[in-house]
């Protein structure tokens, strides 16, 4: 008894920088969405609206919605089939090249984000390597339309949200019984029967961890978009910031990140639902 | 099975050349003699960025300053908190705590955008002027999950019978926490608070929502990759990468020695 309340005042700070700062920070953005902008500076009329969430279901707005959602869909798809392969070579790897390959992967995300982005916008710039390269080998005659294309902006997604998928498919390759995979190999399951019906549904956890990883934060990145996909196509994060910087409009990016902070519990509550644990997500 | 072993090494090795590539070329036009603010073409050794660079002729050293200095300050608070936090609430059984833990963790569960964006409107509707307190404040938020979260595994892995050895040998409460449970933790709170550091240094959508006129590395990155590039951006980059990379480096060098020791003491 006296330990539960010492510890609550140990916890003490950390429950009241929560309290506030996300708490407190939340509910004002959930009000925010239902208030009316004054039209000057970020001024706002407090009140009780819908106005703000019937725009959102105008034609252009959800297709700016929808659009995002496939493009974090497909962005999560290419990292699982490339993920998964990876973090599991990785695990079966030996001992000493385990350790070397984990630095592989993380050191180039100690760089910062945009400017490993920037480096794929070199790379696919019309005079760039990547061209140079094509032309040389004779593929292709002029220069490709590489940067600004969908194309590039799934490559720079892909890139800056690997990492979240090899980890845990990693980590749950590595502490995975293979003396099941033996027994099955033993009792007469060919390589694929015993990949499917035993390491598969082992290694699920881990996987499914991952596509939240990167499913999550692909609906919000709108860096990338800015910098590889040029200024051509609009999603929900570019929404937000426009709303806010240049229309001002604070309640309707308020009713935009509203929809997003729904969406995004719903896919955690759904992935704790299927029996994943939210330890499968801590990747440090 | 060893055409196996081909093939897997083969597909790690070119996904790791894919991972590489962006930073190579951004290390290798760092040294670019081009001048040209339209076209990159690589048309000679120089190391004129990196001069530019020691005269700070576009600001980016002092935009790293001011990301060091931030992130200085949410860390240290972050570290107080975070590890006061594990302490507290790990082995507790109390109401409340379960949505205190969900709610804490949020900030890094959800799109970035989303917490950038409402601390903004949060600013804005209580009049917060200073843009290294709405920095600082935004920066823990994202922080404190990172070293609650390490700190807290460090803590579940620890035996709790340590602590009442020392309760039974005479220690107090205090000196039984500073003489045995903070060592077995330290190496946690030490690697929680890199991560924090790391990612304070990295953060760009938060703090783009949150400053007004501070500007921070990321930030100052953004408006030059938008803008006409500055090929100064990759020469600092560059240093800044040799200076993880030693870091590292050293780091693993220091642990490979102290490792025999470590697994004498566990025996």
């Amino acid at each position: 008894m006296k330990g539960n309340r010492r510890g609550a005042l140990l916890g003490l700070p950390m429950t009241l920088w929560t309290a506030v700062f996300v708490g407190i920070v939340l509910l004002y953005l959930l009000a925010l969405s239902f208030f009316t902008p004054t039209g000057e500076g970020y001024g706002v009329q407090p009140g009780f609206t819908l106005e703000n969430y019937r725009r959102l279901l105008s034609p252009a707005y959800l297709q700016v919605l929808g659009k995002s959602l496939l493009l974090a869909f497909y962005t999560t798809l290419i990292c699982l089939g490339l993920g998964y392969p990876f973090g599991y070579c990785m695990a079966r790897a030996g001992r000493r090249w385990r350790g070397i390959l984990m630095l592989l992967v993380i050191v180039p995300f100690w760089t910062n984000a945009l400017v490993r982005i920037y480096g794929w916008k070199i790379l696919l710039m019309g005079n760039g390597p990547v061209n140079d390269l094509l032309m040389a080998l004779h593929l292709t005659d002029k220069p490709l339309k590489l940067l600004n294309t969908y194309g590039a902006v799934l490559l720079g997604m892909v890139y800056a949200l690997i990492p979240f998928m090899i980890l845990p498919v990693y980590s749950s390759v590595e502490k995975m019984d293979w003396s099941l995979v033996a027994a099955a190999r033993d009792m007469g399951a060919g390589p694929m029967r015993a990949f499917v019906t035993v390491t598969l549904p082992l290694t699920a956890p881990g996987a499914m961890a991952g596509v939240v990883l990167t499913f999550v934060p692909a609906i919000g990145l709108f860096f990338i978009s800015d910098l590889l996909g040029g200024a051509t196509d609009m999603y929900v994060g570019n929404l937000v910031r426009d709303q806010m910087l240049k229309a001002k409009d604070l309640p309707f990016a308020a009713a935009v990140s509203v929809v997003l902070l729904i969406l995004t519990l719903l896919i955690l509550r759904l992935y704790r639902r299927f029996g994943g644990d939210s330890g499968d997500m801590t990747l440090f | 099975m060893r055409r196996k072993r081909v093939g897997s090494a083969l597909f790690l090795a070119v996904m790791l050349v894919m991972l590489y590539l962006p930073v190579a070329v951004v290390v290798l036009y760092s040294f670019n003699a081009n001048t040209s603010r339209f076209t990159f073409a690589f048309t000679g050794f120089s190391t004129q960025y990196y001069q530019g660079l020691l005269h700070d002729t576009k600001g980016l050293v002092s935009a790293l300053m001011t990301s060091l200095e931030l992130a200085a300050y949410s860390c240290g608070l972050s570290l107080v908190i975070g590890t006061l936090g594990a302490l507290g609430l790990a082995g507790a059984q109390m109401r409340g705590k379960g949505a205190v833990e969900t709610l804490s963790l949020l900030p890094v569960m959800i799109p970035e955008i989303i917490l950038g964006f409402a601390l903004m409107a949060v600013f804005t509707f209580a009049g917060v002027k200073n843009d290294m307190v709405k920095l600082v404040i935004a920066h823990v938020t994202f922080c404190v999950p990172y070293i609650y979260l390490v700190v807290k595994a460090r803590l579940t892995g620890m035996d709790p019978s340590l602590n009442e050895a020392a309760r039974d040998l005479g220690a107090g409460p205090v000196r039984a926490f500073f003489s045995v449970t903070l060592p077995l933790i330290l190496p946690g709170v030490l690697s929680g608070t890199l991560l924090a550091f790391a990612m304070s240094l990295d953060d760009f959508v938060i703090s783009f929502f949150v400053s007004d006129t501070t500007v921070t590395l990321p930030l100052k990155i953004y408006s030059s990759v938008k803008t006409g590039v500055s090929l100064q951006v990759n020469a600092l980059c560059s240093v800044m990468l040799a200076t993880v990379a030693i870091a590292v480096a050293l780091s693993k060098l220091l642990s490979r020695k102290k490792e025999p020791g470590e697994m004498k003491n566990e025996e």
